[in-house]
């Protein structure tokens, strides 16, 4: 089911499955301006302005970020860390390990390819900077679940898609609270779109 | 600083996925199962005085015959429902700031969270008051004893909220309305997981993938919270 936005901001989207879009959003957006529209334009607005993807194409892109992750958490154990942070790194690779098998075997239960692991490389040079990446990346992977879970088909997938992402957030209010930083940078938190999200993990990829 | 791995006890089958990945099948159908559950639901209806019964079973197919008004009706039970919890949270900050138990930074990062609950409050009240009536403001009490007994029940809430959010996700029929819940829920569960880590608790008691709860299993719990 498509329908046309008549929010101006949106009028361009199409939204997949939305139906009884225009009230709503407006309405949604409406909240916003009574709070700043700061407050909740962002997620809504990126969460709809999304390229359409299908629910495999979905799994397939945080298939990517959790490998990334998980990488990146094995990389950061394999560095010279302190008690705490290792502890983390181990707690949280351990998780971003079971999310790449969990989502792998989503996309083969579904009928699609899972993607291969790309290759990485990580600028962290020390501690502060190993923490300082895990931050980014984490917050990253929560705006990047954010984002794509409106575009959901399946309840099953979103279930799954909303088990993941809490643990993401878990994680990136624990490194934040490490870092000294307020756990929770604001009272929603922003989705970001699939080019966001890539532009941001790109540098990353070493092949 | 240690986490050990709390495992739910009502969710046996989560502890099980945890700690055997190969039972990760099981994972889609377990997660759908979660959220799906109708007799939560129906549960809901007849605690928020609804008498229609049609959306209990709207979780469980895709239900072409449904009209929008039923979707539409279904979302503002569900935005109710959070409305509810999130008076309840913001409540619950207010009273701690004024109970005088915290200075300094602790009572900074109480301020904030406070007033991220505060506006879940007003995003959600103004989404209802769109959709129809809004849940009223319910009164409430906590018991405000000590400092580490309201991080420990402030641990307890947040981790209740961030479950609660995710037993909705797939229940919600509208896009945009779904987009703000899933931009708090992950909110409530940063919140959660600092607040486990400042109470000595893992940030992730459930493992790798955190568990939903459904309206029935949240409701009784906050209900001592509940005066009126």
């Amino acid at each position: 089911m498509h329908s046309k936005l008549i929010v101006p901001e949106l009028e361009a989207v199409e939204i997949n499955g939305m139906n009884r879009g225009s009230f709503l959003l407006k309405s949604t957006l409406a909240v916003g301006a009574v709070y700043g529209a700061a407050a909740v334009g962002p997620f809504v607005q990126r969460a709809m302005a999304q390229d359409a993807m299908g629910d495999i194409d979905i799994l397939n892109f945080a298939l990517t970020l959790e490998f990334l992750e998980a990488d990146f958490y094995k990389k950061g154990l394999a560095s010279n860390l302190s008690a705490e942070a290792k502890e983390l790194a181990q707690l949280f690779g351990e998780h971003e390990s079971a999310h790449v098998e969990a989502l792998t075997g989503t996309i083969s239960d579904l009928g699609g390819k899972p993607v291969a692991e790309p290759t990485f490389k990580f600028p962290f040079t020390d501690e502060a900077s190993f923490l300082e990446l895990a931050q980014t990346l984490e917050d990253t992977g929560v705006g990047a679940y954010n984002g794509a879970a409106p575009m959901i088909e399946s309840k099953e997938v979103l279930g799954a898609a909303g088990s993941i992402v809490q643990i993401e957030a878990r994680h990136a209010a624990a490194i934040r609270l490490l870092r000294k930083e307020m756990p929770a940078p604001g009272a929603f938190d922003e989705a970001l779109s699939k080019q966001a999200v890539l532009d941001a993990v790109k540098p990353l990829i070493a092949a | 600083m240690t986490h050990p791995e709390e495992k739910v006890q009502e969710q046996p089958a989560l502890r099980e996925l945890a700690d055997d990945p190969a039972s990760r099948k099981k994972f889609l159908k377990l997660m759908g199962g979660g959220i799906a559950g109708a007799s939560a639901f129906s549960l809901f209806l007849a605690a928020c005085g609804g008498d229609d019964d049609e959306a209990a079973g709207t979780t469980a197919n895709t239900a072409p015959a449904e009209t929008e008004a039923m979707a539409a009706d279904g979302d503002l039970k569900i935005v109710n429902y959070a409305l509810t919890l999130e008076y309840i949270e913001a409540d619950f900050y207010a009273k701690v700031i004024e109970s005088g138990l915290f200075s300094g930074a602790s009572l900074e990062t109480i301020k904030v969270i406070g007033d991220h609950e505060q506006q879940h409050v007003d995003a959600l009240l103004g989404t209802a008051k769109k959709l129809g009536e809004p849940a009223a403001k319910p009164e409430t009490t906590f018991p405000l004893e000590s400092a580490d007994a309201v991080l420990e029940l402030a641990a307890t809430v947040e981790n209740l909220g961030a479950a609660a959010y995710l037993g909705q996700a797939g229940a919600i029929k509208d896009k945009a309305i779904l987009a703000a819940a899933i931009a708090i829920h992950s909110v409530e569960a940063r919140h959660a997981s600092a607040l486990n880590i400042l109470t000595g608790k893992s940030p992730t008691p459930d493992g790798a993938f955190a568990a939903p709860l459904s309206m029935e299993q949240v409701l009784p719990k906050v209900k001592p919270f509940i005066v009126s």
